[in-house]
Order: C-alpha cells, then structure tokens, then sequence
C-alpha cells in the first residue's frame, strides 16, 4: 500500500481530478492535496497526488520505481 | 548495476567504529535488500529496520475488529496488503463477509454511494504518507453509511519512544522519505541524534548512510536532506493543514510495542460520524499471543527475521505466522524473498 509513484498531469478534470501519465499506464487521481497544472510532475499514492516534483526527477525516477514495484508483485504471485 | 562504488568506497574510509543505523521505512528496506546493500556497506556498520510498515504495526486487535465488521455484515474494504495479517481468530482473507480490496479511500467511498442500503467501512491504515489523503475525503462529505476504522500511526512519537529507551543501541536514522515528502523534516529536530532523509535509490540510500557516517564521526547531531528532489523543509503544509483539520493526536498501540503517547490518530468531533470504532461500538481487545513469532522485537530493531526459529519454515509468506512476513514492507517478507535468490 506504500507505493509512491511519480506520473504526469495530462489532463485536469472536474471535481479534484487528474488524468495522469505513469509512462505506459494512464489513470484518474485525486489532485485535492497539491496545486498543479498540465505538464507537471506528482508523486502518487493510494490514488491521490501528495507532492509536486521536479520535471526531470519524475522521468528519473519513474523508471526504479517501477522496477522496484514490479519485483515485489511478482514475488506475491509467484 | 553498479551500485553507488565511490560512496561505498568513501563510506569504508569514513567508518572506523561500530555503527548501528535505523530506518523506519518498509520502502527502504525493500530497496536495501533488493540492491544488496548491506554486502557493499563496511562490516562495522549495520542497518536495522523499525517500525516502518503501517501494516506490520497495526495491533491484532484491530484486525479483529475489522473481521467483526465483515462478520457483522459490513463490507469491509482495504488495502490489499492487510488482507492476510493474521489477527487473533482470523484474518480479513479468510472471515465470512464481504471484504474487497480498494487502492484507496475513493474507490470505497464509491463503494457506499454503489450500496446505499449497506454499511461500508475503510480500514484505515497509513503514516503521515496516507493520513491527507483520507482527510482531503472525508471533507467532502461522503454518504452516511461510509465510515473509517482509523488505525493511522504517526513515526516520530515512535522513534521518540526507542530512543528513550534505548534498547536498540542506535547511532543515526534514516528518516522516511515519503513521509517526509509530506510532512518536511522539522518535526525531527527535535531528536538530537544524526538523521538524514533518503530516498529509494540505492545510491540515495548510500549517501545518506555516509552523510550519517560523517555526522557520526565529527560528534554531530542534526537533521539533513539526502532527498531534496522531492522532500523540501516545509514539506506539503497544504496536506498537513488538511490533516489537522479532521484528525487530532491519540495515544494507541503499536503491534510490539505498548501505547505510544500521541503516536495515533483520532477524528475530531466534527468527523466523528465517520468514526466506524463508535458507530459500531467496537472495542479492541489487548491480545499477547504466544506463537514463537518474534515480529515485535524485529519491529524494534533488536533481531533480524533470520533470528526467528519460525523464518522459513513454519512462516512463509503463503502462510504467515505474524504480519511482518505478509506485508510487501514487512521485513521478513523482504528478507525471505532476497535470500530466497541469493
Ligand atoms: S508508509 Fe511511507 S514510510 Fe511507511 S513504509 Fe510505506 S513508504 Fe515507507
Ligand atoms: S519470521 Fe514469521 S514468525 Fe518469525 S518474526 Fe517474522 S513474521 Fe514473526
């Protein structure tokens, strides 16, 4: 459940919600905790958005983030 | 991966004395295990865990309240990871009821407005990471049969209690760095001992053990940033104002640990109504079972998962013995599953 992941704003939505960009997956968050606008990068976790970063840092760090994650799903299927 | 060799080399130069490190982060654990960490670090040195993993330190007795809620007819809806945490009868993945697993807050809120006729409660585990995200929910008014079982920890009051009492022999922590992404780190200077925020690379994660080991070697004391690239000073004040908005500083219990002086959480009276501990009257039984687990001293920083007799054998993670082996963050499920490829 700890998961914190960086996306991108694609799109902002009606009622608190973002359309954001996690490289190969899109989805709806909840954009209540920080002030953003298209283009940025957030940190997200259990659905809502609870830090701006940096550009380049959400392109960085996407990629371990997903390594790490991946790793610990496949061990709970395996 | 090449990991981190010059700060690995410098860490050598700088450790001259036995050091031992805290983190009080499931993450980091994972990351450090994952990378292999403690097989590049100087042999003087050494990394415990804490009580880093909101899913290991929820009490037994909370979980049996959640199994009362299903078996009460509730449906019950939580994060994944909490689905196998045994609690003193049974467990959310095995009770009779309608449990499902949710991502987070807003999908269960949408679960009640789906199932207006039923009583629909969120187990609501998490540190100060998680606690804005249901506070920003429950500001906007969900419906009436929506409750929360509320079973958020705070980490400084617990690593204020550990270093009061002073079993675990620690020299420095590693400070949580999601945690930190929302909270900022000013609340930890209160601690004069050396701490440094880090992130989940293991390059982060080597630095700030040399930052500590630095700190460490010149008699220092103080708070430093190994993150800055997310975690700023303040942190996010517009979550932490939401937080104080609807929760106010409980005494509870950790699992392992007794009650910790406001390390807890509790719904203001104007959020009560959303309090599923009230509306449903639920008492959480104190339970001490004798299983031969050993979760509460790893959760302290005094044993490693392999000091278990139970490790590997009896506790695994398809059938796990005490919680630290069913979480992702738990530290003998991480410990099981890197030592199971090494
Ligand atoms: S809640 Fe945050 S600090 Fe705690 S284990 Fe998860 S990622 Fe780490
Ligand atoms: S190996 Fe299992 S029984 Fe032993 S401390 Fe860890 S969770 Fe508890």
């Amino acid at each position: 459940m700890c998961i914190a992941v960086p996306a991108e704003i694609l799109e902002i939505r009606d009622g608190n919600v973002a359309l954001v960009d996690y490289g190969e997956l899109q989805q709806e968050v909840r954009i209540d905790l920080v002030d953003v606008k298209v283009g940025e990068f957030v940190l997200v976790h259990v659905g809502f958005a609870i830090q701006r970063l940096s550009r380049e840092e959400g392109l960085e760090t996407r990629e371990l983030f997903k390594e790490v994650y991946k790793a610990m799903e496949e061990a709970d299927h395996a | 991966m090449t990991l981190g060799t010059d700060i690995a080399q410098k860490l050598s130069e700088v450790v001259d004395t036995d050091i031992r490190i805290m983190h009080v982060c499931g993450t980091h654990e994972a990351a450090i295990a994952k990378y292999g960490v403690r097989s590049v670090i100087p042999p003087q040195m050494k990394i415990v865990m804490g009580p880093g993993c909101p899913v290991c330190i929820t009490p037994q007795g909370e979980i049996d309240a959640a199994c009362e809620l299903a078996e009460r007819g509730c449906i019950v809806c939580t994060y994944g990871d909490l689905l196998r945490v045994p609690g003193s009868k049974t467990s959310l993945e095995h009770v009779k009821g309608d449990v499902r697993i949710v991502q987070g807050i807003t999908k269960a809120v949408e679960i009640a407005r789906q199932n207006p006729d039923k009583e629909v409660v969120f187990i609501s585990v998490g540190f100060e990471t998680t606690v804005p995200t249901v506070a920003a929910t429950l500001i906007t008014n969900p419906p009436e049969n929506f409750s929360i079982l509320v079973s958020h920890r705070l980490v400084p009051p617990a690593m204020k209690w550990l270093m009061e009492q002073g079993e675990a022999d620690l020299h420095g922590f590693i400070l949580p760095g999601h945690v930190c992404a929302v909270m900022g780190y000013h609340e930890y200077e209160q601690f004069k001992v050396p701490q440094v925020v880090a992130g989940f690379e293991p390059e982060d994660i080597l630095l700030a053990l040399l930052m500590l080991a630095e700190q460490i070697k010149n008699g220092e004391a103080k708070v430093e940033n190994a993150y800055p690239r997310v975690v700023t000073y303040e942190g996010n004040v517009k979550a932490q104002n939401l937080m104080k908005e609807v929760f106010t500083p409980s005494d509870v219990e950790w699992r392992g640990f007794p009650v910790i002086p406001e390390s807890g959480l509790a719904l203001k009276p104007e959020f009560e109504a959303y309090d599923a501990q009230k509306k449903f009257d639920l008492v959480y039984e104190k339970i001490t079972k004798k299983d031969g687990c050993i979760c509460d001293r790893v959760l302290r920083g005094l044993a490693d998962p392999s000091d278990c007799k139970l490790f590997g054998k009896a506790c695994t993670p398809r059938v796990p013995v005490g919680p630290c082996m069913v979480s992702h963050e738990g530290a003998c499920r991480i410990w099981y599953q890197y030592q199971q490829k090494r």
